[in-house]
C-alpha cells in the first residue's frame, strides 16, 4: 500500500485516486493516490524516470496536447475530476498555473509577457492592467529590477529574471494552484536561491507543487514531500517526517544516496 | 490591490466563449488551406494525365516532331535533345558547385570571402532563370554568331551551380566538428579529411541536391528560349540550336494546331513525371541513409 | 548520416599513406585553390550577369534613360519603348499572388504543424512539396487550356454581372472576362508559390520550442492563440524570408505567366480582367525575334529592371532578419 496523504490538519486541494497514465503502451504512472494540501508547498522527488514530471503535467492537463499520452482515474479539485469536467481546459489552465524547468520569456516586451495571460480572460483598462502588471512583478520579487524597463524585451532578461518573470507570468492570471517543473535546472545557484524564497513566500497565496532532482532543495522548500519511484509513489508525508525518519526503505536508500 | 484568489467561471467565462469560437474558425480555415493546396495539386497531376495520355504512343518516341496538322510524329528529337542538355549541364554544373560548396563549409566558414560568396550565391539562386537565359545569350550567342546547344547547356549549368552549392554546404556543416578533428588528430592533410571524412558521411545529402538540380533544369524553359532555342530536327549536333521538350511544347501549345497541342500535353507530361521521380528518388534516397 | 567509426581511422590512414608528407602539402594547397576558384567563379558569374546585361541595354538606357519606367508605349514600328506595362503586369501578378499564397501558406502550415495526426504530417508535407517541384511550363499549359475556360466562366463573369457596375470594385472587373489576363496570371502564380512558402513556413513553426508553446497553453491560451501570438512573433524572421522567397520566385517566373497574361503591351485601364505583360512574358516572347539594336536594347532593359527588382528584394529581406536578429536582444 503506498502512502496515503497525512494532511488531515490540513485541508486538501488536490485530491488523486487511482491515477493511471500511460505514453502509448507504456504504463508510466501507477495506481497514484495522493492528496495535496491546500497553501501548503509539496515536493515530489525521485530518481530521473519515476514519474514526478509527468505526474505534474497531469494537474493541468498539459499531457493533452500529445495524442500518445494518456490519463485514467480522479484527480480532483474543488469537487470536480479534472480529468473529465465539462469545463475547457483553458479555463482550467488558468486556474493551474506552471513553470518550466527551463525560462520561456514570449518574444515580447516585459510588460506583454505579464499581460499575455490576463487579456485572454479578462478586459482590463490600460490602469487596471498596469496595476495588475505591477501586481504580479511584485509577487514575483522582480518590480524593482524592472520596474523601469517594461517595454523592454523579455529575452533580455538573465535566466534568473527570466525565470521569475515566467512565474510573475503565472500569477497574474490569478490561479489558485501553481506547479514548479524543475524550475531551477537551467540556473545559477543566487538566482536559484532567490527563487526559492518567492516559493516558500508564495504558499501563503497558493498550493504549490515543485517536482526537483535536487534533494537539498526539496527539504529547504517544501512542507510536503513524495517519494516516487518507477511511476510508483512509494511514501507521501511531511517533510521533516520523510527526510528524517522515512517509513519505508526504499525512501531511506534514495534520501542516503545508495542510488541515485 | 488585487484579490490573490480568483474563482473561474463566472468572469472568464464571456470572453471564452468567444475565444473559443474564434480557435474553431481558425482552426477550420486552416484545414480548407490545406485542402485548397491539395486539391490544385490533384486538379494539375490529374489533368496533366488525363491529356497527356492521349498523346503517348511508341511513335512520341520513335519519330521526331511534325509540321502542323500532320498525321503522325512525335517528340523524339526534343526527348533527346532534352536528355543531353540536362546531363552535360548537371555533369560541368556538380562539380563546380561541390567544390564550392567545400570551400563554404572547410575553408572559408568566416572569412568575408566566404560571406560575400554566399551572398552571392543567394542572388544567382533568386534570379530569374530567363535573366539568365539573357546573360547566356550576351555572352556565347551573340559572341558565336548563332543559337546552339552549348548555351543552352551552359545556361541549365548556371543554374545547377548555386543549388549544388547550397546542398553541398548545408550537408557539409551538418558534420560535427569533432569528426574533422579526430582526422586531423590521426595526421590526416586536409583533402584526405574532406574526402574520406566529411563528403562521405554528407555523401547522401550531395547527391540528393544534385538530384534536385536535376529535377529543377529538366522543367526550366526560360533559359533555353534564347540559347538552344529550339529544332524542328533530330540532331545530336551541340553546335546548332537543339530540340528540348520544354521549347518544343512552349510552340506547340501556344498553336492553335489540334496535333501540336496534343504532342505538347504528352510532353508536359513526360517531363512531369520525370520531375517527380526524380524528387521521389531524392526523398527515398536521402532517408534510406539516415 | 551514421558514419561507421572504426572503418574511418584505417581508410583515413591509408588515404593519409597516400597522401601524406609535403607531397601531401602541396595536394592540400593545390585544392585549397581549386576550391577558391570555383567559389569565385559565381562571383564572375554574377558580375558577368550584371555586365552584359547594362552593356546590353546600353542604347536603350541611353536613348530613353529612366522615363522607359514610366512610359507605357511600346512600338518597335516607330522604335519607341517603355516599359511601364510590363514593370506593372510584373509587379500586379505577383501582388495578387502573394495576397492569395501568405494566407493559404499560414493556414496550410497551422494545419500540418498543429492540427494533422501524426500520420498524415508526412504524406501532406510531400503533397505541398511535389507542388513545388512541378515545372512552370506544366502551370502554363494547364491554366491556359485548364483553368482559363473555368476561371471565366466561373469566377469572372459572375464577378463582373455582380461588381461591374460598383464604383471602384467595378474599374477592378471590366474587360473581357475570357479567362486570361493580370488575374489569371496572378492566381496561378500564387498556386506556384504557395508550396515555398508553406514549406518555409511549416519548418519554422516546426522548430519552435515545445517548451515555449507548452508556456502558452498552461496560461490558458487556445491553439489559435498560442499559434498566432507567440508562435508566429517568435518565426517571423523566418516567415518573411519564405514570403520573400516566394515573392522573387514569383517576379521571375517565365513560363506560367507567358500562358495566360495575354501579351499584351498596352494598359488600357485598371481592370485585372485586362491581358497584359509582364517582363519575363515579353522577353519570352519578343527576345529571339527582336531585331538586334533599339528594341533588343529595350528587352535587356526590361531584363535588368527585373534582376534589379528581385536584387532588391532579396537584400531587402535579408536586412529585415538581420535587423530582427539584433532586436530580439541577447538570447538566453
Amino acid at each position: 500500500m503506498t502512502g496515503e496523504a497525512a494532511a488531515t490538519l490540513q485541508s486538501v486541494k488536490i485530491s488523486v485516486r487511482d491515477l493511471n497514465f500511460f505514453y502509448g503502451k507504456f504504463h508510466a504512472l501507477k495506481n497514484i493516490n495522493l492528496r495535496i494540501p491546500e497553501k501548503q508547498v509539496t515536493a515530489f522527488i525521485g530518481p530521473s524516470g519515476c514519474g514526478k514530471s509527468t505526474l505534474l503535467r497531469t494537474f493541468n492537463r498539459m499531457f493533452e496536447l500529445y495524442p500518445e499520452q494518456r490519463a485514467e482515474g480522479t484527480i480532483e479539485m474543488d469537487g470536480d475530476n479534472l480529468l473529465t469536467t465539462k469545463e475547457d481546459v483553458a479555463l482550467l489552465r488558468a486556474r493551474v498555473g506552471m513553470v518550466f524547468q527551463k525560462p520561456t520569456p514570449f518574444p515580447m516586451s516585459i510588460y506583454d509577457n505579464i499581460a499575455f495571460g490576463v487579456k485572454l480572460f479578462e478586459r482590463l483598462s490600460r490602469s487596471a492592467m498596469d496595476d495588475r502588471v505591477e501586481w504580479a512583478l511584485k509577487k514575483a520579487a522582480l518590480w524593482n529590477e524592472v520596474k523601469d524597463k517594461l517595454g523592454q524585451a523579455g529575452t533580455s532578461l538573465s535566466g534568473g529574471q527570466q525565470q521569475r518573470l515566467c512565474i510573475a507570468r503565472g500569477i497574474a492570471v490569478r490561479p489558485e494552484v501553481i506547479l514548479f517543473d524543475e524550475p531551477c535546472s537551467a540556473l545559477d545557484p543566487i538566482s536559484t536561491s532567490k527563487i526559492e524564497e518567492l516559493i516558500e513566500e508564495l504558499k501563503a497565496d497558493y498550493t504549490v507543487a515543485i517536482v526537483t532532482h535536487n534533494m537539498q532543495q526539496a527539504a529547504r522548500v517544501s512542507d510536503y514531500t513524495a517519494y516516487m519511484y518507477l511511476g510508483e509513489l512509494i511514501e507521501f508525508g511531511e517533510t521533516d517526517q520523510v527526510f528524517i525518519k522515512p517509513k519505508r526503505k526504499e525512501t531511506e536508500d534514495y534520501i542516503t544516496g545508495r542510488f541515485g | 490591490m488585487n484579490a490573490p484568489q480568483a474563482r473561474s467561471g463566472d468572469y472568464r467565462l464571456p470572453m471564452h466563449r468567444r475565444r473559443k469560437a474564434v480557435n474553431v474558425m481558425a482552426l477550420a480555415l486552416s484545414l480548407a488551406a490545406m485542402a485548397f493546396g491539395v486539391f490544385w495539386l490533384l486538379w494539375i497531376l490529374l489533368e496533366t494525365f488525363r491529356l497527356g495520355i492521349g498523346g503517348l504512343a511508341l511513335a512520341t518516341f520513335t519519330e521526331s516532331t511534325p509540321p502542323p496538322n500532320a498525321d503522325t510524329g512525335g517528340l523524339a528529337n526534343a526527348i533527346v535533345g532534352s536528355l543531353i542538355m540536362v546531363s552535360l549541364a548537371t555533369l560541368i554544373g556538380t562539380p563546380i558547385g561541390i567544390l564550392a560548396g567545400i570551400y563554404l563549409a572547410e575553408y572559408g566558414r568566416g572569412g568575408w570571402f566566404a560571406q560575400v560568396t554566399r551572398f552571392i550565391n543567394d542572388i544567382l539562386l533568386a534570379a530569374p532563370s530567363i535573366v539568365i537565359g539573357l546573360f547566356i545569350y550576351a555572352v556565347v550567342v551573340a559572341q558565336t554568331g548563332g543559337f546552339s546547344g552549348w548555351a543552352g547547356v551552359l545556361a541549365l549549368a548556371v543554374i545547377v551551380v548555386p543549388v549544388v552549392l547550397r546542398t553541398t554546404e548545408n550537408m557539409l556543416a551538418l558534420i560535427p566538428d569533432s569528426l574533422r578533428e579526430a582526422a586531423y588528430a590521426l595526421g590526416a592533410p586536409k583533402v584526405v579529411m574532406i574526402k574520406s571524412v566529411t563528403l562521405k558521411a554528407a555523401r547522401a545529402g550531395v547527391v540528393t541536391g544534385v538530384l534536385l538540380a536535376l529535377a529543377r533544369i529538366a522543367g526550366e524553359t526560360a533559359p533555353l528560349l534564347f540559347t538552344a532555342l529550339s529544332n524542328q530536327f533530330f540532331t545530336a549536333d551541340l553546335s546548332k540550336p537543339m530540340a528540348n521538350l520544354p521549347v518544343t511544347i512552349f510552340k506547340f501549345a501556344m498553336s492553335p494546331f489540334e496535333n501540336w497541342q496534343k504532342l505538347a500535353w504528352a510532353g508536359v507530361l513526360l517531363i512531369t513525371l520525370g520531375v517527380l521521380f526524380l524528387n521521389i528518388l531524392a526523398r527515398v534516397l536521402f532517408r534510406k541513409k539516415d | 548520416m551514421n558514419i561507421d567509426v572504426n572503418s574511418m581511422p584505417a581508410s583515413v590512414a591509408a588515404a593519409t599513406r597516400e597522401v601524406g608528407g609535403a607531397r601531401g602539402r602541396m595536394v592540400d594547397a593545390a585544392f585549397g585553390w581549386l576550391v577558391r576558384g570555383a567559389a569565385a567563379l559565381t562571383l564572375l558569374v554574377l558580375l558577368g550577369i550584371i555586365v552584359s546585361l547594362v552593356f546590353g541595354a546600353w542604347p536603350s538606357i541611353k536613348t530613353f534613360g529612366l522615363k522607359f519606367l514610366i512610359t507605357a508605349e511600346w512600338d518597335p514600328a516607330r522604335e519607341i519603348y517603355g516599359g511601364l506595362v510590363m514593370i506593372y503586369g510584373t509587379l500586379v501578378t505577383s501582388l495578387i499572388a502573394l495576397v492569395i499564397a501568405v494566407p493559404v501558406s499560414f493556414g496550410i502550415a497551422l494545419f500540418l504543424t498543429e492540427l494533422a495526426p501524426r500520420w498524415l504530417k508526412r504524406p501532406l508535407g510531400t503533397a505541398i512539396e511535389l507542388l513545388a517541384a512541378i515545372p512552370s511550363i506544366v502551370y502554363g499549359m494547364w491554366g491556359l487550356l485548364v483553368f482559363s475556360p473555368i476561371l471565366a466562366e466561373y469566377v469572372q463573369q459572375p464577378l463582373q454581372e455582380w461588381f461591374g457596375d460598383v464604383p471602384l470594385l467595378g474599374a477592378l472587373v471590366q474587360g473581357p472576362p475570357v479567362g486570361i489576363g493580370l488575374l489569371s496570371a496572378g492566381i496561378i502564380l500564387a498556386i506556384m508559390i504557395i508550396p515555398f512558402i508553406a514549406s518555409v513556413m511549416r519548418d519554422v513553426f516546426e522548430v519552435t520550442p515545445a517548451l515555449l508553446k507548452e508556456s502558452a497553453y498552461g496560461v490558458g491560451s487556445t491553439t489559435w492563440e498560442v499559434v498566432w501570438k507567440v508562435v508566429l512573433p517568435y518565426t517571423k524572421a523566418g516567415v518573411i524570408g519564405g514570403v520573400m522567397l516566394g515573392l522573387g520566385r514569383a517576379l521571375g517566373e517565365t513560363m506560367a505567366v507567358t500562358f495566360v497574361i495575354g501579351n499584351m503591351n498596352q494598359l488600357s485601364s485598371a481592370s485585372l480582367f485586362e491581358p497584359g505583360n509582364s517582363i519575363t512574358s515579353a522577353l519570352a516572347n519578343e527576345f529571339a525575334e527582336a531585331a538586334p539594336g533599339l528594341h533588343a536594347a529595350s528587352l535587356l532593359y526590361l531584363g535588368l529592371v527585373l534582376f534589379f527588382i528581385t536584387f532588391v528584394v532579396l537584400a531587402l529581406s535579408k536586412l529585415l532578419l538581420m535587423r530582427l536578429q539584433k532586436a530580439e536582444g541577447k538570447r538566453t
